[in-house]
């Protein structure tokens, strides 16, 4: 097959959680790497041997673990920084997660900054976006009296741009929206968007929580379309859970107010009021998840080093023999693009007379995991009539023969539940 | 492994799934709820019909309910129905107390089948931490909406004291 990584099985073995078996014997398939990806043993390692060796708490210690620590940490920020091609390092602010870099963004531009929104104002988002990109704006626009609008859906599962002039207007503030869908693979025109967003001088936020993991990004690329702010999570780039990553444009971040005050993030404090730490600091309060920004550093250099299009071209080799796999199944709907070029690696799909539940039941007896349910997205199932669906999600260690097993799988569910 | 599948998905439950009792909304209800589960996004809208019994007690009358889920929900739901319809709700009550404490047994309890009846197909379910709350979706509807109804008719409610 065209396109796999050509060292697939040695790269399998970089991933000790791939060995493991599950109940009655079965091989792990795993196939919900969207949900989460597995962590390869560089990963594992990089995490314990910093807590063996070099434990510390950061930029406060005087003393020699105190130095490492801090280096390992500020290296792991080089390290995101370089992934995403960001213009300066100093725009890498580690978050919790996605959602919380998201929610940062969401709340500061409540308070006054010349990005402040208000009444009158407009955010605009997509039907497609995950709760995440979702709820941080109904909570902005209810809180500050803006209106929230939306891009709609097509049949074929695109964003529908027919009306991108009567929603991006003068009176748009932001416009947010995911590069590629968790739920439908589609991948969005974000650079497109984000020109004409510029055109009306709306903050263009971008969620790549889905495609960091898939493609490669060029950050000088993107804010040269308009692209200000970038999030994406640790844990779906076979980092850990516990650390996410925003990238703001440095103007941007600057002219943001603080999110949370506390320790780090103060040039001084005084009874009276601070003043705050330059960027990132400026935006990372407390003591910040240490040794899962350092695992996030270890990871990302291990995808760079397999080549971002090298997962890429995989990616899309796996995601079209899933798309044809899944297409010789009896009564299944793929939701979401059939063109593997055009889409992310996750496939949502249904399968009639089987819920969604059932058929992640069946197929876990048989060692496949995969998600079963509205993934955070349920805007997107609602504008397709679709309840709930099942999704099945690849990545650089997922091989044919693990589609093979789920198509087989999904043939034993509908004789299970005597279907057809 | 398939008899772990097998034990969760019990014949009757696929019965009940694929010929649900009672199913669809009728009038007349005193309550109506719609519970949905957030994790899986599975709904039901659920209506309670309750009226006096011979003796004076509340008796339930109808419950009629929409739901959206999977087999397990669905079959549960219809199961249910079957239960609690025509039966006074005191016991009715304590039919739902006997399914709860099957369903958080972890698999460790014995179904009595004089008081279950159908409902004994579940007990595979509850060695299945992540369908619990599939099973126990219409149970907690309907546990909600009578508690209302008993509620909104001072009639009822004097009944009851």
């Amino acid at each position: 097959m065209d396109g796999l990584l050509p060292e697939l099985e040695v790269i399998r073995k970089d991933f000790p959680i791939l060995e493991r078996t599950l109940a009655g014997g079965q091989r792990l398939v795993y196939l919900d790497s969207a949900n989460t990806s597995q962590k390869p043993q560089v990963v594992i390692d990089t995490m314990v041997d910093h807590l063996e060796r070099h434990n510390a708490n950061i930029a406060r210690a005087m003393h020699q673990l105190g130095a490492e620590s801090t280096e390992a940490f500020e290296a792991a920020r080089d390290k995101v920084a370089a992934f995403v091609k960001a213009p300066s390092r100093d725009e890498i602010v580690f978050t919790k997660n996605a959602s919380e870099a998201l929610n940062l963004v969401a709340n500061t531009l409540a308070w006054k900054s010349p990005f402040q929104v208000g009444e009158g104002d407009e955010v605009v988002i997509t039907e497609m976006e995950h709760h995440s990109n979702i709820v941080p704006w109904q909570l902005l626009t209810e809180r500050t009296g803006a209106t929230l609008r939306w891009f709609g859906l097509t049949d074929d599962g695109q964003l529908d741009l027919s009306d991108i002039d009567q929603l991006v207007t003068e009176r748009t503030k932001v416009v947010s929206l995911t590069w590629v869908s968790n739920m439908l693979g589609t991948i969005n025109p974000v650079a497109e968007i984000a020109r004409r967003a510029k055109q009306v001088g709306a903050l263009v936020v971008v969620d790549a929580s889905q495609a960091a993991p898939q493609l490669p990004i060029d950050l000088g690329e993107l804010s040269a379309a308009g692209v200000d702010v970038l999030v994406f999570t640790g844990h779906k780039v076979v980092g850990p859970t516990g650390i996410g990553v925003l990238w703001g444009r440095r103007e941007v971040l600057e002219a943001l107010p603080p999110f949370l005050g506390g320790g780090e993030m103060i040039a001084t404090v005084r009874m009276e009021r601070s003043t705050y730490a330059g960027i990132p600091h400026k935006f990372e309060a407390g003591t910040p998840p240490i040794v899962e920004a350092i695992g996030l550093g270890a990871a990302v250099d291990y995808l760079g080093h397999i080549g971002m299009d090298a997962i890429h071209r995989h990616e899309q080799a796996i995601t079209a023999y899933a798309l044809k796999g899944l297409q010789s199944v009896p009564g299944l709907t793929v939701l979401g693009p059939l063109d593997a070029t055009q889409r992310g690696g996750a496939i949502s799909f249904e399968l009639e007379g089987v819920h969604p539940h059932d058929i992640a039941q069946v197929l876990d007896s048989r060692g496949i995991a995969v998600r079963a349910g509205h993934h955070c997205a349920k805007p997107a199932h609602a504008r397709y009539g679709v309840q709930s669906s099942t999704r099945m999600s690849s990545y650089l260690y997922t091989t044919p023969a693990e589609i093979d097993a789920l198509v087989e799988g999904l043939h034993h569910t509908r004789s299970y539940f005597k279907v057809g | 492994m398939s008899t772990d599948l097998d034990s969760l998905y019990q014949e009757i439950i696929l019965d009940h799934y694929k010929n649900p009792h009672h199913a669809g909304l009728r009038a007349p209800f005193e309550a109506e709820v719609h519970h949905v589960n957030p994790t899986c996004g599975d709904e039901v809208t659920l209506r309670v019909h309750l009226d006096d019994g011979p003796d004076g007690r509340p008796v339930v009358v109808d419950v009629s309910y929409d739901a959206l889920g999977c087999s397990i929900s669905q079959a549960s739901a219809s199961v249910l129905t079957d239960l609690v319809i025509g039966r006074p709700v005191e016991e009715a009550m304590q039919t739902h107390e006997v399914f709860l404490e099957l369903m958080q047994g972890k698999g460790q309890v014995e179904p009595d089948e004089d008081v279950l009846e159908d409902g004994i197909a579940f007990a595979g379910v509850a060695k299945f931490p992540a369908r619990v709350k599939c099973a126990l979706l219409s149970w907690m509807a309907w546990k909600d909406a009578t508690a209302q109804a008993l509620q909104s008719d001072p009639a009822l409610q004097e009944e009851k004291s």
